[in-house]
């Protein structure tokens, strides 16, 4: 009988594999079939090797055989299509990397490598990690495998979709303004956003360098800890990843929230929140009150500014990170007569998609002279703002309480001619990586016509094991339950 | 009406590290193109920069040597702009918290000493070299992400002269602190020159135009000649200088106007998020400052002091670091500047200079040299005998002293040895000694030449010369009694 990947845990598969109960051949063959099923209706994954797949998967039997251990020995991962695996084309779901082939492995991606994990597919996403919705893919939209007519989320909505569709047991992101957190939310599964520095960046294609970060998304917070161990850490190759020591995250999932303190953000439940979204957030948090935490209520008060410098730090950055992108080296190039110049423009107007252009051509607004002032330097002053709210919050409380997103997941085609729209739909994520704090999102509930909903559990700078804790015990008290 | 020219310099420097600023790549100069890069000088997506220590220290020993503040806090910024030899389309540079600020360098023109304020020096990485074909372009990377410090002067030169004064006691100075190689071929010292002239009695500096990327002393002296006699001849004749960017064509001999003040690029600098700020402890930067060398001018004075050489002496010696490093060896070992002096100006300079070596890359070490010395000084050898050993010595290791044991070559001492030599020679050439009693004082040197050539060149000449003219005189004293 073919083996059921459909509910499987990373868990599970490691103990399934070590235990012999299946090979990583019969799991990864498992997996290749459901993407083939399932995939066609739902576009998680943009490319797959299948060959590739089974190589990686007999190795990793082999190795078993051979005596070798390894944390995630031969447990297939699926991975955002912005993340470098050495051979597997990396192409950011833009056309303008088209033809490009990863020369080395990111590394987190050689973390997992080494733990014994398989690198499996790549997963589809808004260009560049720009948008809320992966609808803005070179290679078509992502569709919510929980409700198709509905938006996946984004713009790790590949990675979410694939997890949520029964195509992965797990999957990499990336989240730079909520990224990871919102699609697991509008998917139905978990995603955890880790604090700046706390994973590497080297080899994740930069978006927002002051703001991205890698995490899981996959199916179980202890799933997610899990990961996390194993990818978290200094690496010499990222200058910004800090000399932390990583602590086992799996310790921290104890099951109880006796002696927290949790706070509600005031800022964080407004009007104009879908009424099913706050309803079930309330629910949660009453449900961690019964799990022994101690609910306060607190302020962030720059919340309201943060739209806006999220808006113009991150296209700022991009503006100078994707300005390598001109056809010179590698990737697409435009045919024509004319200059290099000219080479230049036609290469990125036709090699960039419109939400990619938008925010370039922001992120050079900003930071032109006489313009930078006002707006660049201003928005790091919010920044400090933000950050600062956060600490406050963070002195009177363990780890906070919150929806991930004001509604749920978006109907296909929604926010597309209004991205004002669409960048409200950020307010409670790009809080988190304006402060560098970690966050989580965690199933709560559906809406009545059958939407997932998320509560976003935010912990300070390198409190990972706050959050899992939290995100674990109420998790737990839900089993059983239809989430 | 008399006009002054305002000139100030912007010199980019690589930085001799063994490796790139941000990536492991080999800095060595001359490998076929594009064969030493990586994804991070290649601007790869998702490469990221890691700093190279050993640049932000070759930076801070430049500003130590040159007097500069070292800030306290200093970062790293992207500054945009779209050229095909950018790997990233920006370039990682420093824009408003530089490694050095102020600082400045004395140079000495036609005897008179003048400072050259500087600006700051900041750090940044170099960019790839692009090379046009007909019908195409090249680009070669393997420059791009190498270490390169810029200098910034105040506008305090006012003459070309001035100007390439000022760029030779820069690489001077730069030489001694062992930053760089300052190979003008290999592209190691490059920089832009800006100028303006203004009525003299003014006070405010005019508009000021920039000639890039030059790339010798020569093209600066004469770019800067050019230029400073064309906005002259544009002012007095009632125009008004454009701000603009210039290239020099050095076939020409004429500048040329690259883009106006209206097509300036706005770089759009802001923080690079990739790299952490470079803060640097007081400790850390004493630490280095200990390793500094004396400066170039501080040595020439010392030397003229301590070894009482002349002001022309000490500046040959000291012009190359490595040379006032040998000097200053020899002396100590033999005891004599002065004949360490003379030794070295003459006779080593010009092998280094026959050979094109230089004074690390030969056999001759001052412990060899002090030999030498002290066996003229002894008398144990003469002075021509140790002058022929010298070019063996430059070539291949050996220790005069057994050299002289094992050939021979030892002088002969004794006076009385000497006045039988002389004997001889006044006996075999007696028409010489006729010259010589006939008035013709030349011929004393021929019988001296004679005694040196009977001792197979081993005679104290001075010896051999004081008994021939001693003899002489005997014979020319008798000529008159008889
Ligand atoms: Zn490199």
């Amino acid at each position: 009988m073919a083996l059921d990947i459909d509910q499987l845990t990373v868990r599970q598969a490691v103990v399934g594999l070590r235990t012999g109960a299946y090979s990583s051949v019969a799991l990864t063959q498992a997996m290749l079939e459901a993407i083939a099923t399932r995939n066609p209706a739902v576009n998680a994954f943009v490319w797959l090797d299948e060959a590739d797949a089974m190589r990686q998967a007999e190795a990793a039997d082999r190795a078993r055989q051979a005596g070798q251990q390894g944390v995630l020995l031969g447990v297939p991962l699926a991975v955002k299509d912005v993340l470098n695996v050495d051979g597997h084309p990396c192409s950011c779901g833009s056309k303008i990397l088209r033809g490009y082939t990863a020369l080395y492995d990111a590394t987190a991606i050689a973390r997992l490598r080494a733990a014994g994990a398989l690198l499996v597919g790549r997963t589809n996403m808004d260009e560049f990690a720009m948008g809320s919705t992966t609808e803005n893919s070179a290679f078509g939209p992502t569709r919510n495998p929980v409700a198709l007519d509905h938006v996946a989320g984004g713009s790790s909505g590949g990675s979410a979709a694939a997890v949520a569709g029964g195509m992965a047991l797990a999957a990499l992101g990336t989240d730079t303004g909520g990224s990871i957190r919102q699609p697991a939310s509008f998917c139905g599964c978990v995603g955890l956003k880790p604090s700046y520095g706390r994973i590497s960046r080297y080899g994740l294609v930069a978006y927002a360098s002051s703001l991205d970060q890698i995490g899981p998304i996959t199916r179980t917070v202890a799933d997610a800890a899990l990961l996390l161990g194993v990818m978290a850490g200094r690496d010499a190759l990222d200058a910004t990843t800090l000399d932390q020591p990583v602590p086992d995250y799996n310790a921290a999932l104890t099951g109880d929230l006796r002696g927290l303190r949790l706070g509600l953000p005031r800022e964080y439940f407004v009007d104009g929140m879908d009424p099913e979204v706050a309803v079930a957030v309330r629910a949660a948090t009453a449900r961690c009150r019964e799990l022994g935490a101690q609910i306060v209520e607190v302020s962030l008060p720059h919340t309201r500014y943060a739209v806006a410098t999220y808006y113009i730090l991150a296209a700022a950055e991009a503006s100078a990170n994707l300005a390598r992108f001109d056809g010179v080296r590698y990737g697409f190039r435009a045919t024509g007569e004319g200059a290099p110049i000219d080479m230049y423009k036609q290469t990125r107007a036709q090699g960039f998609g419109c939400e990619v252009q938008r925010r370039i051509i922001l992120g050079t607004y900003v930071l032109s002279s006489g313009y930078y002032d006002a707006y660049y330097l201003r928005a790091q002053k919010v920044r400090t703002l933000i950050r600062r709210d956060f600490d406050a919050a963070f002195a009177q409380c363990d780890a906070l309480l919150t929806p991930v997103a004001p509604t749920p997941a978006y109907r296909m085609g929604e926010t597309m001619d209004d991205p004002l729209h669409m960048y409200l739909g950020d307010i409670f994520t790009v809080t988190a990586n304006l402060a560098g704090v970690c966050g989580l999102s965690v199933p709560c509930g559906r809406t009545a016509g059958g939407l997932p909903i998320g509560l976003q559990v935010l912990g300070p700078a390198f409190g990972e094991e706050r959050v899992l804790r939290v995100g674990h015990a109420y998790e737990q008290s839900r089993q059983g339950e239809a989430l | 009406m008399n006009y002054l020219p305002s000139v100030g310099l912007e010199v980019h420097v690589q930085l001799k590290t063994n490796t790139k600023m941000f990536c492991g790549c080999t800095t060595a100069y001359g490998a076929p193109p594009n064969t030493q890069v990586c994804p991070v000088c290649l601007g790869y997506p998702g490469a990221m920069p890691v700093m190279n220590v050993a640049a932000i220290r070759l930076t801070v020993l430049s500003g130590l040597m040159l007097g500069c503040r070292i800030g306290a806090h200093s970062k790293f910024d992207r500054k945009s702009y779209f050229y095909p030899d950018m790997p990233k389309n920006y370039q990682i540079t420093q824009y408003d918290q530089p490694l050095c600020l102020g600082g400045g360098l004395v140079i000495e023109l036609g005897g008179q000493t003048k400072l050259i304020r500087l600006t700051r020096i900041h750090l940044e990485e170099d960019v790839g070299k692009s090379t046009h074909y007909a019908g195409c372009s090249g680009v070669d990377f393997n420059r791009a992400g190498v270490p390169l410090m810029e200098i910034v002067t105040e506008p305090d030169i006012s003459s070309a002269d001035e100007a390439v004064a000022f760029l030779l006691a820069l690489k001077q100075t730069l030489l001694y602190a062992g930053v760089s190689e300052c190979n003008l071929e290999e592209g190691n010292l490059r920089c832009d020159v800006n100028i303006s002239v203004r009525p003299e009695g003014t006070g405010k500096l005019g508009t000021k135009a920039e000639i890039k990327n030059m790339n010798t002393f020569k093209g600066v002296q004469a770019a800067l000649k050019y230029e400073v006699a064309r906005q002259i001849r544009c002012v007095a004749g009632g125009g008004r200088v454009v701000q603009e960017t210039l290239r020099w064509d050095p076939d020409l001999g004429e500048t040329f106007s690259m883009r106006s003040k209206e097509d300036a690029h706005d770089y759009r600098y802001f923080p690079e998020p990739d790299l952490l700020p470079v803060v640097l402890a007081d400790a850390q930067i004493e630490a280095w400052r200990a390793t500094l060398p004396e400066r170039p001018a501080e040595r020439r004075a010392r030397f003229m002091h301590v070894y009482g050489l002349p002001a022309y002496d000490a500046g040959v010696l000291t012009a190359e670091r490595g040379v006032a490093d040998f000097f200053e060896a020899t002396a100590r070992l033999c005891g004599n500047g002065k004949a360490a002096s003379n030794w070295i100006m003459t006779d080593v300079m010009r092998l280094l200079g026959e050979s094109g070596r230089s004074v690390t890359q030969c056999a001759l070490t001052p412990e060899v040299l002090a030999e030498l010395i002290l066996l003229v000084e002894r008398r144990t050898i003469n002075l021509p005998t140790a002058k022929g050993l010298l070019p063996e010595l430059f070539e291949q290791a050996g220790r005069p002293a057994e050299l002289v044991a094992t050939r021979g070559l030892g002088q002969v001492g004794g006076e009385d040895e000497i006045g039988r030599l002389v004997e001889q020679a006044l006996a075999a050439n007696p028409r010489v000694v006729q010259d010589f009693l006939a008035g013709k004082q030349a011929a004393a040197q021929a019988l001296v030449g004679q005694v040196m050539k009977l001792s197979r060149g081993k005679a104290d000449p001075q010896m051999a010369g004081r008994l021939v003219a001693e003899r002489l005189a005997a014979r020319q004293g008798g000529a008159a009694v008889s």
